[in-house]
């Protein structure tokens, strides 16, 4: 699997997602400044977390309009597999490679804890590893992660087994506390229609080595490798 | 010319920012308060030239496309546009 990561002014989180993708693949992905208009041949491309340009205006809205972004649009559309993690979802949302938006935390907190997240779809490439229904452990943390559409969108993406995962208690942990964010139908990650972009909130790069609390983050690049080679 | 944006929460986003504002003008003992709906406000002043035919229409129907490609989320936010000469 070759892999690319995108990486803005204000990105912090590429070095973490480098070292989950070598791991998984064996080979480091290519970097991408954001002011490269030309993607590397890549199976797989991702936009990792951080705070891109401030997150001025909205969490992720400077990106989403870089030349770069467009051509992961393009890729997309060819069906280049993309995965975008946290303020990586944000910038696909912003660019409208998927639908909804991402409000501040309801608490207005930025969050960040080990949360659990139930696998809702166990079918597809990136989570080819997990079983539907499966709970992982792994961290979050933003401060706007608050996943919102309107009802028809959400309807749409439940019919069509779009929701990838949904925040779930750990052990032990309330009824009231396992949602960090607010997120509608406690939604953490979704897909494209078309089944080649996820983005999601957690960070599965850091949770690959037992001295950061779990390795269940570990299935999804595994799953990743395995799909595209 | 200069436009004037205000970008505000639709209908029915949840807006955690306001419900603390609301709650602070509680705390601060000001009754009355039913809600509050936090939004942004922008001024751009546009110049003239290549872009603008100089009159009010066209530059509300640029600084709307301005709102639609990047000051508002339109899944989230509405916009409102005026321009002052």
């Amino acid at each position: 699997m070759k892999s690319a990561i995108v990486v803005f002014p204000g990105t912090n989180r590429e070095q973490d997602m480098a070292e989950a993708l070598e791991m998984a693949s064996g080979r480091p992905p290519a970097m991408v400044w954001h002011r490269d208009s030309a993607l590397p041949e890549a199976d797989l491309i991702v936009v990792p977390g951080g705070f891109s340009y401030g997150d001025y205006l909205r969490a992720g809205a400077m990106a989403a309009h870089s030349p770069v972004l467009r051509s992961v649009a393009e890729a997309a559309q060819r069906g280049v597999a993309v995965l975008g993690v946290c303020n990586g979802f944000q910038i696909l949302v912003e660019a409208g490679l998927l639908p909804g938006a991402l409000l501040s935390n309801a608490s207005l907190k930025f969050v960040c804890r080990d949360i659990g997240l139930s696998v809702a779809n166990g079918g597809t490439m990136f989570a080819a590893c997990y079983e539907a229904g499966q709970v992982l452990r792994m961290p979050v943390a933003h401060h706007d992660g608050n996943y919102f559409a309107d009802t028809d969108t959400l309807d749409r993406l439940e019919d069509e087994d779009r929701i990838a995962f949904r925040y779930a208690p750990l052990d032990g942990e309330g009824a009231d506390r396992f949602n960090p964010n607010g997120s509608v139908r406690d939604i953490a990650g979704i897909y494209n229609g078309s089944g080649n972009v996820l983005g999601m909130m957690p960070h599965p790069e850091n949770a690959i080595r037992a001295d950061q609390g779990s390795t269940d983050g570990r299935g999804l690049f595994a799953g990743l490798a395995a799909a595209l080679g | 010319m200069r436009a004037r944006v205000h970008v505000t929460l639709k209908p029915g986003v949840l807006d955690p920012q306001g419900k603390a504002i609301a709650h602070a003008l509680e705390a601060l003992g000001f009754d009355g308060v039913a809600d509050v709906r936090q939004g942004k406000y922008i001024e751009i002043d546009l110049k003239d030239g290549p872009g603008s035919d100089g009159s009010a229409g066209g530059a509300e129907a640029r600084v709307s496309e301005m709102c639609e490609k990047l000051l508002a989320n339109t899944v989230i936010e509405n916009y409102r546009v005026e321009i002052e000469a």
